[in-house]
């Protein structure tokens, strides 16, 4: 009946007892996983001694999902593969597609796809500080950063009409130009009148407006965020010099993203490879000196501040440039509406387009982006038909969840969780 | 005969004077604290259980009533629900020698400090217990966690605790307060301030609260000791948490900022105006700063490391307050200021 826990005894060869590591079922279900992954840990006391990460509890083949349906119905799985950063993940995907068809994006839709990358850049890294910052036990954190995460939702909302999977770019552009209005907050028994006057505040003009203002309230926020944390002794303490990864390592491993700047490798897509539009924007990349946690929390906390000056610098284009939003290309984009009921050409494109679908030319492309984890990749090969012969992600999180055992072995238990949490991981882009 | 069965039933009475009150503080303190925290954390908190949510407690209590008592199958079934009341019993005995006002004491014993260290000292076998009977590894490093930490800072709180024994020159908690009359500045968290400190961190460890929270670190070992207990047994184990915290706050009032007497004493003209305020109120106000305290931390620091934690007790704390006691007994023996004289 009365069972005791020791280190398992086991014999080996000789007559020697040998004690063996303590093994701790880590997850799938525990609070500090990240959704559904699972350790074994081997432990000697507190100490880790070895990690055997277990992933795939997530699968859904949306690869393989890809091959079956026309190019434009797997946009909405981009979303779901990293659900905190769902533009960014869409962008990766029709930037694929746009490249094998050749088709032009006009200069309007490309700030406003760079503008909520950059929000959606902001997205994740308040998810991941919140998170990171309850995992070390800071809770506060973590709801400061869901107030702002609620207005950047906001502006997804007022976009696309959902406030995580937007499903919002398309081939040739994005599905429709910013809106004039922003929904506004209704009354509420629990809310004050004063406090509802002035939620609605910078909702009363247009999606811009609102976005404006929350880029002007941004940088107070993580003032906010940094002053419970950045000097915090209790946080350096859990932090500093935890999960040290050299930039050769960090090179070898195939980092990218905020690991790999945390590390001080200056490689940021956004840079070295710009797509859209931002070589024409201004905008530092924040590098970190030892490639711990503390200097990829540092990081991350300058990247939000970046992205802030790119959303801005976006805003002021948007505002004096209208125009037009999506390629004048009828073959990959549907006509609208009002011209479809008085032209024959219109409604054969949109009876072709949301039956069959649109054909891409024979060949492969590869499309990487700068997403906030890091390096999103499509490897997208067509045959000639209206769906892809082989659709491959190449997610950000993968690399860095590999990594896990050369970065915690040596540390202790509770320093597993926050180098877990630093590596900003989202389990429906690792196993996809 | 009769004589002796009615100090039964009158002792009796005073202790459900003091237990049913305690268990209405600790239902409330789990309001308060998720009220002020929400506050804290920019949300409401609960408001939909009767106005203002305060029937909310009412509304969780009954909740972990009704739930079923899961006994794991690996289990010890006697320790495992021995343990719940091995935590709850010490962290009510301790308040049979708390004075909440002149007089005011259930057992006004001369070895009061004694006492007190002796019971806050038991709690940590019901963790052991806990952790060990519930037969998982979570729980195990939990209660392995607990009894390394409440151990090592028991000891720093006794250095504490011996500070003010020499200062106050007596062990019965009534005479310790009654030594700090005189006003504000004759209470010993002035001569005694590092003593306090280290008093304070010690009593937030012992009771396993944030940023010392490791032995139910949730987002590493889950919730530590209690993570197979379900129903009531968590409930008592909250319980005695929350009786624990309030049992500390009221401690350091009692031994540092003067007890029930006013802070108004010896003033001219407040010291009048609030005379005529029982000394209970008084206590229970020092007591609820306290205890915001304790909010106050827990919803802005992260937690520590377990090896941090045993590095700031045994390298910081126990030598502070070696040395501070040494010079405690140095004031005692030159009869500096106002407090030796």
């Amino acid at each position: 009946m009365t069972t005791v826990i020791v280190p398992r005894l086991t014999k080996e060869s000789g007559s020697m007892t040998q004690l063996k590591h303590y093994t701790l079922n880590f997850g799938p279900q525990h609070p500090a996983a990240h959704g559904v992954l699972r350790l074994i840990l081997e432990m000697d006391g507190e100490i880790i001694r070895g990690i055997d990460t277990h992933i795939g509890l997530l699968h859904r083949s949306t690869e393989k999902l890809a091959e079956s349906k026309l190019y434009n119905q797997s946009i909405s799985y981009m979303d779901r593969l990293d659900y905190v950063s769902m533009m960014c993940n869409e962008h990766a995907y029709v930037m694929a597609i746009e490249q094998l068809a050749k088709i032009d994006v006009p200069i309007r839709a490309r700030y406003i796809r760079v503008m909520f990358d950059e929000i959606t850049r902001i997205l994740n890294h308040l998810l991941w500080l919140g998170a990171h910052a309850i995992d070390i036990g800071a809770m506060s954190v973590f709801l400061y950063c869901f107030r702002e995460r609620e207005d950047l939702f906001d502006c997804y909302e007022a976009v696309s009409g959902a406030r995580m999977h937007a499903t919002y770019y398309r081939p040739g552009g994005v599905y429709r130009d910013l809106p004039d209005s922003m929904p506004q907050y209704r009354p509420s028994p629990y809310r004050s009148k004063k406090y509802l006057a002035s939620l609605n505040e910078a909702r009363s003009g247009s999606l811009l407006d609102f976005i404006e203002d929350f880029t002007r309230r941004f940088p107070a926020c993580v003032d906010q965020y940094e002053g419970l944390l950045t000097d915090n002794r209790i946080w350096k303490q859990r932090t500093v010099d935890i999960g040290v990864v050299s930039p050769d390592k960090a090179i070898a491993w195939g980092f990218t993203g905020p690991m790999l700047r945390g590390s001080g490798v200056a490689w940021d897509l956004r840079r070295k490879q710009p797509y859209e539009v931002y070589n024409q924007l201004d905008f530092k990349i924040p590098l970190g000196k030892n490639g711990d946690c503390y200097d990829r929390y540092l990081v991350r906390i300058a990247e939000m501040r970046e992205s802030n000056r790119i959303i801005q610098q976006c805003i002021r284009w948007l505002r004096e440039n209208p125009g037009s939003v999506l390629a004048n290309s009828h073959k990959v984009v549907p006509p609208k509406r009002a011209v479809m009921k008085e032209d024959m050409e219109a409604l054969i494109h949109h009876f072709k387009l949301f039956s069959e679908g649109y054909c891409l030319p024979k060949g492969e492309a590869y499309v990487a982006i700068e997403q906030p984890k890091g390096e999103f990749g499509i490897y997208l090969i067509s045959d000639g038909s209206n769906k892809p012969y082989r659709l491959k992600i190449r997610s950000a999180g993968f690399p860095h969840l590999a990594a896990l055992n050369q970065l915690c072995c040596g540390h202790m238990l509770a320093d597993v969780v926050a180098i877990l949490s630093s590596l900003d991981i989202v389990f429906g882009e690792v196993d996809r | 005969m009769l004589e002796a069965w009615l100090t039964l039933i009158w002792i009796v009475i005073k202790i459900l004077l003091i237990i049913l009150p305690l268990m209405g503080a600790v239902a409330y303190l789990t309001l308060a604290e998720r009220k002020i925290i929400g506050r804290m954390q920019a949300r409401m908190g609960p408001n939909r259980a009767g106005l203002f949510g305060v029937l909310q407690p009412l509304a969780d209590g009954l909740k972990l009533l009704c739930k079923e008592i899961i006994l794991p199958s690996s289990a010890n079934r006697f320790l495992f629900i021995v343990s719940p009341i091995l935590v709850l019993a010490p962290a009510l005995a301790v308040w049979a020698v708390i004075p909440f006002s002149e007089g005011l004491v259930l057992a006004n014993i001369n070895a009061g400090v004694l006492y007190l260290l002796a019971m806050t000292s038991l709690g940590v076998y019901g963790i052991l217990i806990a952790g060990w009977s519930s037969n998982s590894k979570y729980a195990f490093y939990g209660s392995m966690r607990a009894a390394a930490q409440v151990i090592s800072y028991e000891i720093s709180m006794g250095f504490a605790l011996a500070g003010v024994l020499l200062a106050s020159g007596s062990m019965n908690l009534s005479q310790i307060v009654l030594r700090q009359a005189g006003g504000v500045w004759h209470w010993f968290v002035i001569p005694l301030f590092p003593l306090f400190f280290v008093y304070w961190v010690s009593a937030i460890a012992e009771t396993n609260r944030a940023p010392f929270d490791v032995a139910e670190g949730e987002s590493e070992i889950v919730a530590g000791f209690h993570v197979e207990y379900s129903g009531m047994g968590f409930a008592i184990f909250f319980l005695a948490e929350y009786a624990n915290m309030i049992f500390v706050s009221t401690l350091a009032v009692l031994l540092f900022f003067g007890g029930w007497l006013s802070p108004f004493e010896g003033i001219p003209i407040l010291g009048k105006w609030f005379a005529w305020m029982p000394g209970i109120i008084w206590l229970l106000a020092k007591i609820s700063l306290f205890l915001f305290l304790y909010l106050w931390l827990r919803a802005t620091f992260p937690r520590y490391r377990y090896d941090q934690i045993m590095r700031l007790g045994w390298k910081i704390l126990i030598p502070l307050s070696l040395l501070w006691v040494i010079v405690v007994a140095l004031f005692v023996y030159y009869h500096v200021g106002i407090w030796f004289a």
